[in-house]
């Protein structure tokens, strides 16, 4: 199979799923939609981290910090302002808050973005859980509601716009030089690359899509806190999901998300008691015997066929 | 004056003078050669000159402007390319696409990608790696890796070049066709200032020669005044009095 028509068969496949996912709640039982919304929100989150940490290899674990920037967005001005609006407010907060987060750790690399990020989260999360106590005087926040399929089908714009960002800048000079940040931070900026300012604009743009799916996320949850809302699970959740699906192609976060989601859903209903034993197990065989994820997976079969 | 000059360079590294005190002056179009035993600052100088490290005290001069201190994505628009001293490619990506990369990213005005692919196929052939330019950078051997830094320094369009060690660790042969490489860079108007361990290379290319010792300049003259210079050959040999017992 030759480029174009891999191409072509990309193309032609993801118009089908991208078809079949806006058809749904005609023909599906309603509760469908339900579960597939949560499905997109993992592959939303999953996505954005890969877009900035994928090519530039800085591991961010503050994925749950700027879903719950968004999150509280939307609970706070969810009674005042339209849905939409209140969407694009949680995703500029949060792009705000991802300038303000890049800046601050400029000169953090490696394991110290790393650990710097989680301890954001934490951060975060206390000073949220301080503000609502003193000044609120509330625990947590009622979010307002939105129907069910309405959600739905803002997560799947949401998805399909966080998907086609990511592909465009992948494809154009921004994801190669976003690449070479990656490969050689040191070598990027000698050859004239503003380092400093592409990792603080991509991490805050990866951080937008995040925020926007919190924002619409609260309304379907209807009641958050800080405990909920700024949950460190999902800080490692997204990271696990791409590397499963693996960061190479841009298919990879997306399936490792959807895989992922499902697989935990799965497990969950059919084994509430060992639901978390047999996802770590999982975890243990996808690290071990799939260093590159599926997408090198799909690479090794292409390879043998290719040789046979 | 001089395309690159610098007036009493210094860098501290805590208590220790990497560079000390020292003065240099570039003429454009010329090819400087700097020399010293291991430790000697060579390494921190280029590094005070691209942008690297920060000067304790002096001050470097780019075509009559001061540029110490500036970051080293500002000094590369400006017009100083640089090469490192241990290879620094970008692994994953395909040797093309590095000269790309230079070119967009290297120039103050937006270049525009067919332009930037065009001088990329030049640069690709005048370092004689236009047949490897699918390849990606860690698949090639260290020759090969060595001639991609050179060219994806050239593509940002440097009126200095500065090449750190680029014939360490290659063969005879390679280092003769590396010199026909760094003469045809010239000859296209890029001033070059390298530092050098070959001395069968810099002795052949260099228009001068710069000798530092522990971060002191302790000689400047033509290769030919260097080679026969006492104070030169003793930091490289030893004294008389060693040599004898």
């Amino acid at each position: 199979m030759d480029n174009s028509t891999g191409l072509l068969v990309k193309r032609v496949f993801s118009s089908l799923l991208v078809l079949f996912l806006a058809t749904l709640p005609f023909y599906m039982p309603p509760y469908t939609p339900l579960a597939v919304t949560s499905i997109l929100m993992y592959v939303v989150l999953t996505v954005s981290w890969a877009m900035f940490c994928g090519p530039t290899r800085y591991m961010s674990l503050a994925t749950a910090t700027f879903f719950g920037v968004g999150m509280y967005t939307s609970a706070v001005l969810g009674e005042r302002l339209p849905f939409p609006v209140v969407v694009l407010c949680g995703s500029l907060v949060s792009f705000l808050v991802g300038l303000l987060t890049g800046y601050i750790c400029l000169r953090l690399r490696g394991f110290y973005f790393a650990i710097f990020t989680f301890g954001l989260n934490e951060l975060v999360r206390n000073f949220v859980l301080w503000w609502e106590g003193r000044v609120a005087h509330t625990v947590g926040r009622w979010v307002v509601l939105v129907d069910s399929l309405t959600i739905y089908y803002y997560m799947l714009a949401i998805v399909l716009l966080t998907v086609l960002v990511t592909y465009f800048i992948n494809r154009s000079r921004y994801g190669l030089i976003l690449l070479s940040i990656g490969e050689a931070e040191e070598a990027a900026a000698h050859i004239g690359i503003n380092v400093t300012r592409y990792r603080i604009l991509f991490f805050a743009l990866s951080c937008f899509f995040m925020g926007m799916a919190g924002a619409v996320m609260a309304t379907k949850w209807a009641y958050i806190d800080p405990r909920i809302a700024f949950n460190p699970v999902l800080n490692f959740t997204p990271v696990l999901m791409a590397l499963f699906g693996g960061v190479g192609k841009m298919y990879g976060p997306i399936l490792g998300a959807g895989i992922l989601t499902l697989a935990s859903e799965i497990l969950l209903s059919r084994f509430p008691y060992y639901y978390m034993l047999m996802y770590g197990i999982l975890f243990i065989v996808i690290i071990s015997f799939l260093p590159d994820g599926l997408v090198g997976l799909t690479r090794r079969w292409r390879k043998a066929s290719v040789m046979s | 004056m001089g395309i690159l000059e610098g007036e009493k360079v210094t860098k501290f590294f805590g208590g220790l003078a990497a560079v000390y005190d020292v003065d240099f002056k570039i003429k454009e179009g010329e090819i400087v050669g700097l020399i010293g035993p291991n430790g000697a600052g060579k390494t921190t100088l280029f590094n005070l000159i691209s942008g690297s490290l920060s000067t304790t005290g002096g001050e470097i001069r780019y075509q009559g402007k001061r540029i110490s201190n500036l970051k080293p994505h500002q000094i590369c628009k400006l017009g100083i390319a640089r090469t490192f001293q241990s290879v620094k490619l970008f692994g994953n990506i395909s040797v093309s696409d590095h000269v790309f990369l230079g070119s967009i990213c290297g120039t103050t005005s937006k270049t525009k990608t067919a332009d930037a692919q065009a001088k990329s196929a030049i640069l690709l052939e005048l370092v004689g790696l236009s047949a490897r330019k699918s390849d990606l950078a860690k698949n090639l051997p260290l020759a090969e890796q060595k001639r991609l830094e050179v060219a994806r320094a050239l593509a940002t369009g440097p009126r200095v070049l500065l090449l750190d060690e680029v014939m360490a660790g290659l063969t005879a042969t390679e280092v003769n066709s590396f010199t026909t490489l760094i003469h045809q860079i010239r000859s296209g108007g890029t001033t070059i200032l390298l530092v050098e361990h070959v001395m069968q290379a810099i002795m052949a290319i260099c228009d001068r020669i710069i000798v530092l010792h522990h971060g002191v300049k302790l000689a400047e003259g033509l290769p030919q005044e260097i080679a026969k210079n006492q104070k030169v050959i003793e930091v490289y040999l030893g004294t008389d009095a060693y040599a004898e017992r």
